[in-house]
């Protein structure tokens, strides 16, 4: 088989369930049990360390996020 | 500080410019091997007179504890001058077109300035943002200084060489002739060193970073530099005439060549101005609001759905020519797909501000940040509509699509970069407040109006445009000769100029602005109404 025709057929079979398996995973995995505490604690990131702190270093994945958002849970204020 | 290394590579390579400037088989890379040697020349000088005599203490290295923030203002300051300058060229480009006598042989007509003005506002005013927004970024979602120590002075200082070469390279009339991507072979080689590495420092800083998870903006920086780097390679494979020469051939040919030059046109779009710029919406307006962004796990979806389908959107720009049908549809059909996460990106920039919506009224800077969305949103519904071959058939090759292309870039890249440095210049500089609040509003309905103007005058021209080359009489000849309709963009390219001149005014606001704000200086004016926080009732 020709080099084009065999990456034509694989980029339209093989590839493509690939990508489209892989992308189900990802919308998967962000809906898990779990993950919106996870979430919560990512979109908290950008503001603990305006400047960085050596002293408050011990920041873990489970640990609590320095900075929390008590509107967070979007009541309607 | 002694620069010793650094300064013996900028000697040497000016050397090796006069060579070349010497030993140049055309004249143009002469020319441009002078640029070069008096650019290195000049830098090498530079570092000649910071040297200091004194014996090195200990503790005189920067304190890796801290930011590493110089090089960040630098690029602030590279931003705010770039952008003047290619807004600048923007008018006078717009001008041109409406007055033809204003074509300057050779060095200023059309055909050089315009890729001129597309050059110096993508890559030195939208690229010098990216930079120094992604180093401030990177070192504080990653609580880590930059790595690679003076890595980010080299990506700065050599990524303004590659702007000063490729804009001079554009006036002496030296280009590939590949639209966004006009620098010739040797110019291009540059580039991929300086982005190899702003990538090492970039991934570098996420590899040693404190903070555990890898914040989302992080996520579109990274996806932006990697993506670019494999489009830049791949579009610019050519084989040069000499090593000595200005003159490269390209590797594809036909309608391959076409392709990938789209491929690599709109995936530039795609990841410079989309991807890029979306890492900073959501890092700047959670900081500008002060509320975390709306919903993070859609951002994630946003980042993989807009990954997975901007890569195939480029053949929209090819329809209805030589490229297969097949290869068209798909490029329509993903292009209509990447609606979705474009609008849900859009959603969750604006849903950070759910429940503070009087910031809108309150703060300007804010109020520019969610201008820039909503505009990101207005671009990214009438691009998919475009690419719709129906449609394409009446907007493709007239003025509609540069209001289009003007609205996404005026509107989304433009205001988004002008809430960034507003909210970075009074934190890198230690400033309490910016030197005047009340002209950012200025900026704001300066900018806002001049986008307005400018996208919808081009839709009436490109409809215009449109219609008057599809005009059939009974006969079946075509009522309108092309002359015909360039005559007719008279009045619109006059009042595109006068919106792109409202524009520019807007950017010598924030200039002056950005510059009275670095000096200390603080302006003795009103509070805007209802911006003094009101009490809070105890919960």
């Amino acid at each position: 088989m020709e080099t084009y025709t065999f990456m034509r057929h694989f980029a339209d079979s093989w590839g493509l369930l690939a990508m489209v398996v892989f992308f189900l995973g990802v919308v998967a995995f962000v809906f898990r049990p779990g993950a919106k505490n996870a979430a919560d604690r990512a979109a908290s990131i950008p503001f603990d360390h305006d400047v960085i702190d050596t002293r408050r270093s011990e920041r873990h994945a489970g640990g609590k996020p320095l900075h929390t958002f008590p509107h967070a849970a979007r009541k309607e204020d | 500080m002694k620069y010793t290394f650094e300064m013996i590579v900028l000697g040497v390579g000016a050397f090796l410019a006069l060579v070349g400037a010497g030993f140049a088989q055309d004249r143009l890379f002469g020319a441009h091997m002078w640029v070069l040697f008096f650019a290195l020349l000049g830098g090498t000088i530079v570092l000649l007179r910071r040297i200091e005599f004194r014996p090195a203490v200990a503790g005189g290295a920067p304190p890796q504890s801290e930011y590493f923030d110089e090089v960040v203002k630098y690029g602030v300051i590279a931003t705010v001058f770039w952008g003047v300058v290619g807004f600048l060229v923007g008018v006078i480009v717009a001008l041109q077109l409406a007055f033809p006598d204003l074509n300057i042989e050779p060095w200023f007509n059309f055909g050089r300035m315009r890729p001129l003005h597309t050059s110096a506002v993508i890559f030195a005013f939208g690229g010098n943002a990216l930079i120094a927004t992604s180093f401030y970024v990177v070192q504080r979602t990653s609580r880590a200084r930059l790595f690679g120590g003076n890595l980010g002075w080299f990506v700065f200082w050599g990524y303004q060489l590659f702007i000063v070469l490729a804009a001079t390279g554009y006036l002496l009339g030296i280009t590939q002739s590949r639209e966004y991507a006009e620098p010739e072979w040797y110019v291009d080689l540059w580039l991929t060193i300086v982005w190899v590495a702003y990538l090492i420092a970039f991934l570098g800083t996420i590899l040693v970073r404190k903070e555990p998870h890898i914040y989302v903006a992080n996520w579109f920086y990274l996806a932006f530099i990697v993506t670019i780097a494999m489009l830049h390679i791949v579009n610019n494979l050519a084989v040069p005439v000499s090593f000595l020469g200005s003159k490269s051939y390209s590797a594809f040919s036909g309608v391959q060549d076409a392709l990938t030059q789209w491929w690599y046109g709109h995936n530039a779009v795609g990841f410079f101005l989309t991807a890029g710029f979306l890492a900073m919406m959501y890092y700047f307006i959670p900081k500008q609001v002060n509320r975390p962004i709306y919903s993070y796990r859609l951002s994630i979806i946003h980042f993989w759905a807009l990954i997975f389908m901007y890569i195939w959107a480029g053949p929209h720009h090819l329809h209805f020519t030589a490229l297969p049908d097949w290869a068209q549809t798909l490029g329509m059909v993903f292009s209509v797909m990447l609606w979705m996460p474009s609008w849900g990106g859009m959603i969750n920039g604006l849903m950070t501000l759910s429940g503070a919506w009087d910031k809108i009224r309150t703060d300007p800077i804010v109020r520019m940040l969610i201008m820039a969305v909503a505009f990101y949103g207005m671009a990214t519904f009438e691009g998919p509509m475009m690419s719709i071959k129906t449609i394409n058939s009446l907007s493709h090759y007239t003025d509609w699509t540069i209001g289009h292309v003007h609205s996404g870039a005026l509107g989304w890249n433009g205001l988004i970069t002008f809430g960034a440095i507003y909210y970075l210049v009074p934190k890198l500089w230690n400033r309490e407040r910016l030197y005047s609040v009340r002209m950012v509003n200025w900026h704001f309905w300066l900018a806002t109006l001049g986008i307005v103007v400018y996208a919808s005058v081009m839709w009436v021209a490109g409809i215009q445009q449109g219609l008057m080359w599809r005009e059939y009489d009974d006969q079946g000849f075509l009522v309108y000769s092309f002359a015909e309709s360039v005559a007719a963009m008279f009045p619109y390219y006059v009042l595109r100029a006068a919106g792109g001149g409202l524009f520019l005014a807007g950017a010598l606001l924030m200039a002056f602005n950005v510059t009275m704000t670095i000096l200390g200086r603080v302006r003795d004016e009103a509070p805007i109404l209802g911006a003094t926080p009101v009490p809070q009732p105890a919960e």
